[in-house]
Order: structure tokens, then C-alpha cells, then sequence
């Protein structure tokens, strides 16, 4: 059991940034919410214009993860691991817009063997916002990101709430952006 | 799901991929075992098609291991669980760029093979034929395998212990085409390869998306 009696609502425009030590089940909360992990009670419900869904994979239809992995293969360029990610899931590609956006644009046709960690990590951003879903679960979003870097997920999360979305971040560091704040509790 | 199988295809012909390497190995074994055996003919014609067939398997189950788990690891395969499509449509799409980057080209490599077997003339349609026939049931089968051992490090340790009691039959009708095409006998071996790989191919995504489905929650 990590935790129990756990009850929480993230409204749309804004973000929720969940808090506490390691081990205190943030990454598990996160991929129960993505519905890849089965809570061993309770219910989780997503609210959306077409009515309530509850069920996990249609939670998952809903969600753009950001884990605390790159997934990024280090033989595919940022390019193709974009287009990849649009075709599967079934979005408009706009890689060079994108790759720009993150600072990436020269890096574009470079295999991602040779990027940074903080550049893998901002190819993920850029891979979050291709996904457009309306929820965005982030885990540690800011790790291995560069000051400025750590400014344009800001930025990407400001936008992305302006639109209407919600973002459920766990992370150690304080994400310096306006958003409610849930402690987990200490293990 | 043809996003993923179009991916799993670049990835397996890129520098440094799975296709190369399979047939490599099975080239070299292929070379191997008659300069082992020694020059008497009538034997090396009466066994290529069992060390063929075992080498094909051989050679499939090296990439199989990292199948889903490379995929699990960096995190692409939570990814794919959160895309559209169903995991089945991309275990299916997964088992055919495999099969497609190794069964394929290890069944258009083996007649060249047959060669150093000294195998006779009419053995050549049974080899080619019930490779094509079968080394679909190899990734088949092979991916269940991959699929459940996904999260074990090591796993290509385990994964043959699975895997190969499932894929004999499959080695033993191949084998026993080629050898029934030399003797001459009615060949219902290759008919019979033909319904395993079907039955494999068919039922295949299913085990190996609800084995996913298991590592992916826990």
C-alpha cells in the first residue's frame, strides 16, 4: 500500500502540482490517473464535454505523459521520432514548428545518440505538445532541463492551461508556475 | 498501428539493428556445420533442412528478447498504451516488422545455403517454402514470449525456455517437408506448418498485448 484515503480534482485551466519525498507514490499516482495502473480501491473519473469516463483505457485516450523516461530511440532523429509519435497517434505532424519551439531546430536531422539529456528531454516536450490531449501528466518535468529550458515548460504549461487543459506535475522542485499544490505524505 | 510497425522496420534495418545480425548468424551456422560434418554428401543433404530450420529459429529468438522490452524500458511502450490503437494492433504490427526484417530474409538467404548442404534439386521448393510458411509462428510465438519476459533483466535467459518447446513442432514439420521432398512421399508436413503458423499468427497479439497489459500495471 503507498497510500490510501487519497482523494483529489484538478479543474480545467489549471495546474496541479503534486509534492512529497521520494517513495511517496507521486510516479504511481500519475500512471493511475493515465489509467496504466490499477488502483487497488477507489474510483478515478475524468469529466469531459462528452460525459464522464471512467474506464481505464479510455482515461488513457485522454492523457499526454511526459515519464520520467525520454522514450526516445537513439538511432531516429528528432524529426522522425515526431513523425513517428504523430502518425501513432494519429495527429497533424509538425515537426520543424515544434523542434523550433524547444530549440531544437538544428539538432532536427542529428540521431538522438548525440543529443544532451536535456535535450532528449526537451524533444519529449516537444513530443507532449504534438500529442494534444487535454490532460498532461508530467513526471519531474523539470529534471535535466537548462534554466531556459526550464522557462519554456513554464510557458508550455501557462499555454496549455490558457486552452482549457490540465496538468498534474509531481515534482521535488517548486514548478514556479500559479498552480494548487497536493502533499503526499511522507513514506 | 502503421506508425509502429514502420518505425520497428527503420529501427531493425538501421545501423546497428536486428535484421543484419540475424542473418549473419544464420549464415554462419549455415557455414559452419557442414565444414563440421565433413564431406560426406548423402548426410549433409539428408540434414539441411533440420540445421536450417533450427538455425532460422536460432537466429529469430537473438533479436526476440528485445522485442517489447527495449520499447519498456526507455518508455516508448507507455506511449503506445496511451495511443489510439489497440495494444493487440500493436503486437500484431510489432510480430510483422519482425517477421518482415528477419523470417523474410533468412527465407530468401536459405536456398543459397542449401547449397553448401549439397541438397538435390527437388529440395529446394520444401526448404523455401516451409521457412515462408513457418517463421511467421517464430515471431509469433516468439513475441508471446518477449512480451511476458518484458520487465525481467536478462530476460533473453528465460525466453528460450519458453519459447522453444512451443516452436518445436513447428522445426520438426519444417525439417520433415524438405526430408519428405527428397524421399519423394506425399508432403502433408508443409500443410500442417502452414495451419500452426496460422493459428499462431491469429492468437498471438492477444497473448502478447494482455501480457503487456500485466507488466505495464505492476
Amino acid at each position: 500500500m503507498v497510500f490510501r484515503g487519497l482523494s483529489l480534482r484538478a479543474e480545467s485551466g489549471r495546474a496541479l502540482s503534486l509534492e512529497g519525498p521520494n517513495g511517496a507514490g507521486k510516479s504511481s499516482l500519475l500512471r493511475m490517473l493515465a489509467g496504466l495502473l490499477a488502483p487497488a480501491a477507489g474510483d478515478i473519473s475524468f469529466e469531459t464535454a462528452r460525459g464522464a469516463v471512467g474506464e481505464a483505457e479510455e482515461r488513457g485516450r485522454l492523457v499526454g505523459l511526459l515519464a520520467h523516461q525520454d522514450a526516445v530511440k537513439p538511432q531516429l532523429t528528432p524529426r522522425e521520432t515526431l513523425d513517428f509519435h504523430a502518425r501513432l497517434y494519429g495527429v497533424a505532424a509538425c515537426a520543424p514548428v515544434l523542434l523550433e519551439r524547444v530549440g531544437l531546430k538544428r539538432q532536427a536531422e542529428l540521431p538522438c545518440q548525440y543529443l544532451s539529456a536535456g535535450q532528449k528531454r526537451r524533444l519529449a516536450l516537444a513530443r507532449l505538445v504534438l500529442s494534444a490531449r487535454p490532460l498532461w501528466l508530467l513526471d519531474e518535468p523539470l529534471a535535466a532541463l537548462d534554466a531556459q529550458g526550464k522557462d519554456l515548460l513554464r510557458a508550455m504549461i501557462a499555454t496549455h492551461c490558457a486552452a482549457g487543459g490540465i496538468v498534474v506535475a509531481a515534482t521535488h522542485d517548486p514548478l514556479g508556475v500559479d498552480c494548487a499544490r497536493l502533499a503526499l505524505g511522507a513514506a | 498501428m502503421n506508425a509502429l510497425f514502420a518505425r520497428d522496420m527503420r529501427l531493425a534495418t538501421r545501423a546497428g539493428g536486428s535484421a543484419l545480425l540475424a542473418l549473419a548468424f544464420f549464415a554462419g551456422v549455415a557455414t559452419l556445420v557442414p565444414l563440421g560434418v565433413g564431406a560426406d554428401l548423402r548426410l549433409l543433404a539428408r540434414i539441411a533442412g533440420g540445421v536450417l530450420w533450427v538455425a532460422a529459429v536460432l537466429a529469430a529468438l537473438l533479436s526476440l528478447d528485445r522485442l517489447f522490452q527495449a520499447d519498456y524500458e526507455d518508455g516508448s511502450l507507455d506511449l503506445v498504451a496511451l495511443a489510439p490503437g489497440s495494444l493487440e494492433a500493436a503486437a500484431f504490427a510489432k510480430i510483422a516488422a519482425h517477421w518482415l526484417t528477419t523470417g523474410l530474409p533468412l527465407t530468401l538467404l536459405s536456398p543459397l545455403l542449401g547449397l553448401l548442404f549439397d541438397l538435390p534439386e527437388r529440395g529446394y521448393p520444401a526448404l523455401a517454402v516451409s521457412l515462408l510458411l513457418g517463421t511467421p509462428a517464430v515471431s509469433a510465438i516468439g513475441a508471446v514470449g518477449a512480451a511476458l519476459t518484458l520487465s525481467i533483466r536478462r530476460g533473453g535467459l528465460i525466453l528460450p525456455l519458453i519459447v522453444l518447446p512451443l516452436l518445436a513442432p513447428i522445426v520438426i514439420f519444417g525439417a520433415g517437408a524438405v526430408l519428405a521432398a527428397l524421399d519423394g512421399s506425399a508432403n502433408g508436413a508443409l500443410w500442417l506448418v502452414a495451419a500452426f503458423s496460422m493459428v499462431a499468427v491469429l492468437l498471438s497479439p492477444f497473448a502478447a498485448a494482455a501480457c503487456v497489459r500485466l507488466h505495464l500495471g505492476s
